[in-house]
């Protein structure tokens, strides 16, 4: 245990840039799952092709981490690249099924006084359903974090950032005291990233449901 | 086919036909119908009639396959669906209040979309929340799950009346509320109504409501087609055929009675009273002087006791009935306290006459005989403007 410690004092710079790293990897995966996944939703939430988009989905879901980032090399090369674009694939379904289940969730009577009052098809997406789905896409997002924070220690792999580096080296140095302290390292900060991520869309989900629906 | 024109129809619809994709038989087959520039017309029949779906042809959410639709002269059918909307007042069964904006704020919904300035709106959520019977500051900042469901379709009615459209169309808005309740939010309806004057289409399955509510009736059958489009009395009085009779069902003479408000019936006005003051004396005399076998006494004008002349304490008066209860409630209130006079009184609860059994079993049987309605008509009573 005081190894422990005292290798990390010695290399806590290196430990905290890798887990910023991690963190903005994450982030991006994520930020692009729903940069493209919601408007996905929002297209075919009510027609039939969304069983079709969402087995796409499905199939990335299924691809093992380590082959996905492997089969990325060769269109994206080496790097971050391949890194954010595996992380989005994998965020794809958690984040596209739960807009698709949030917007068919809301009572259709409410969308059709909006519609016979007067909004526009646009209008009630943005005023009407979003704000009603916001609680079941946040804890879409939520899952898809969780999961990415773990698949994201497989970016070491193919020369991407993040923590996954840190047990990466520490695999390489098997057999030395500093192999076990490394993987160690990378392993806690992903679980105190976890917990943080956790607690942060939790808030969010506070911050964003309406008193309205919060059900007592 | 029913074609029925007026002088001046806010709502025209021509030959307006829906067939849905897939289906041979149209849903609603070739209607025309006007509706008249400030009256109440229901559309009533059984499920599936095409009564919904011709109130939702109106204001396009459902788009006609063919005819055309005129709303105060002007040819709406290809106009622009979502501002054509704004124009109309759309209230419906389960409400469709927005469940994460409060009160005030679903009912600004269409004032915001018209871009109506920020205290305009806070003025017209006040004033309307005012009309349907909620107090503003105690309701405005609530949010929909906090209101009770006659509540929700207060504000429902409120939300459709924001911009102050000149047509309201209601679907089935009091049809999931208890009886009580909706009794009340009719009453209130139509107090309202007699105020703002919009023309109102309003749909329901209940022939009791659309009696109620409508100045006319049209009856839907099967395959959208309206087989009677009529006034509420001669609908009653004359059914065009047998399927009307059998939607109206029995009791149509005693029915009948829930079209005249007591308000605008004639009461009797020879019943001995006496002010509740008189002491004994000035009571035995009155006894004697009368045929009757009760006197009221009244308090300053509000009836409070039936006197038998017969001796012994009084009887407290049960249950008046007000201008706004109907000739059906005066039965009614006879037949359960087993009594064949009702004292009525005027809106201040001030004794005006009283009814008896028989002054209403002639009324049913002049209007058998006649045919003619003995309602007094509604725009005459609305004229009155008595205030409940």
């Amino acid at each position: 245990m005081t190894g422990f410690l005292d290798y990390t004092s010695g290399n806590v710079d290196a430990l905290l840039q890798a887990t910023l790293e991690h963190t903005v990897l994450v982030l991006q995966g994520l930020g692009l799952a729903v940069l493209i996944g919601l408007p996905l939703a929002a297209l075919t939430y009510r027609a039939r092709s969304r069983t079709a988009v969402l087995a796409v989905a499905g199939v990335f879901l299924t691809i093992p981490s380590y082959a996905l980032f492997g089969l990325l090399i060769t269109p994206l090369g080496l790097g971050t690249a391949p890194s954010v674009v595996a992380l989005t694939l994998y965020a794809f379904l958690p984040v596209l099924r739960n807009a698709i289940v949030g917007l068919r969730e809301i009572d259709p009577a409410v969308v059709e006084s909006a519609r016979g009052m007067g909004l526009s098809r646009l209008q009630v997406l943005l005023r009407v359903e979003l704000p009603l789905a916001l609680p079941v896409i946040i804890t879409g997002l939520r899952v898809a974090a969780q999961m990415l924070l773990g698949i994201a220690a497989i970016a070491a792999a193919v020369n991407g950032p993040g923590l996954g580096n840190l047990i990466l080296q520490g695999l390489s140095s098997a057999g030395t005291p500093f192999a076990v302290y490394l993987t160690l390292q990378g392993v806690l900060g992903i679980i105190v990233l976890a917990i943080l991520f956790d607690l942060l869309f939790a808030a969010l989900n506070r911050l964003t449901t309406s008193r309205g629906m919060i059900h007592v | 086919m029913s074609d029925q024109t007026t002088d001046r129809p806010m709502i025209r619809l021509v030959e307006l036909t829906k067939t849905y994709p897939g289906r041979t038989a149209p849903a609603v087959d070739a209607l025309s119908l006007d509706v008249p520039e400030g009256e109440i017309v229901v559309f009533v029949g059984p499920s599936g009639c095409g009564k919904t779906t011709t109130m939702k042809l109106i204001n396009r959410l459902i788009e006609p396959t063919s005819g055309r639709i005129l709303l105060d002269g002007e040819d709406v059918t290809h106009v622009d669906p979502d501002r054509l909307r704004r124009g109309i007042g759309y209230a419906i069964q389960q409400t469709g209040l927005f469940p994460h904006r409060t009160v005030a704020e679903n009912i600004a919904t269409v004032p915001k979309l018209l871009g109506w300035d920020r205290t305009r709106v806070a003025e017209r959520v006040d004033a309307l929340l005012h009309m349907v019977g909620l107090a503003p500051e105690e309701y405005r900042d609530l949010h929909p799950r906090q209101l009770s469901g006659g509540q929700q379709q207060r504000v429902g009615v409120a939300r459709a009346l924001a911009a102050d459209p000149p047509v309201l169309l209601m679907d089935e808005p009091f049809g999931a509320i208890d009886p009580l309740t909706r009794e009340t939010l009719q009453n209130e309806l139509l107090r309202i109504q007699r105020e703002i004057r919009k023309t109102i289409v309003f749909v329901t399955h209940d022939i009791d409501e659309a009696v109620k509510m409508g100045d006319r009736i049209a009856i839907f059958a099967e395959g959208g087609r309206v087989v009677q489009y009529d006034t509420p009395e001669r609908i009653l009085s004359e059914p065009a055929d047998d399927f009307v009779s059998d939607f109206i069902g029995a009791g149509a003479s005693v029915r009948r009675l829930s079209l005249t408000r007591i308000g605008d019936a004639t009461v009797a006005e020879d019943w001995p009273t006496l002010p509740f003051s008189a002491d004994a004396s000035e009571r035995a005399a009155a006894v004697a002087a009368g045929d009757h076998d009760f006197l009221l006494l009244l308090d300053d004008g509000l009836p409070v006791e039936w006197l038998p002349s017969s001796g012994g304490g009084g009887l407290p008066v049960l249950a008046p009935v007000g201008p706004d209860h109907t000739l059906y409630d005066a039965l009614d209130t006879m037949l359960s306290n087993n009594s064949d006079v009702v004292v009525v009184t005027d809106a201040q609860g001030r004794y005006r006459g009283t009814l008896d059994l028989p002054t209403i079993q002639d009324l049913i049987h002049v209007d058998d005989a006649a045919g003619v309605p003995t309602r007094v008509s509604r725009s005459t009573s609305r004229r009155s403007g008595e205030p409940r």
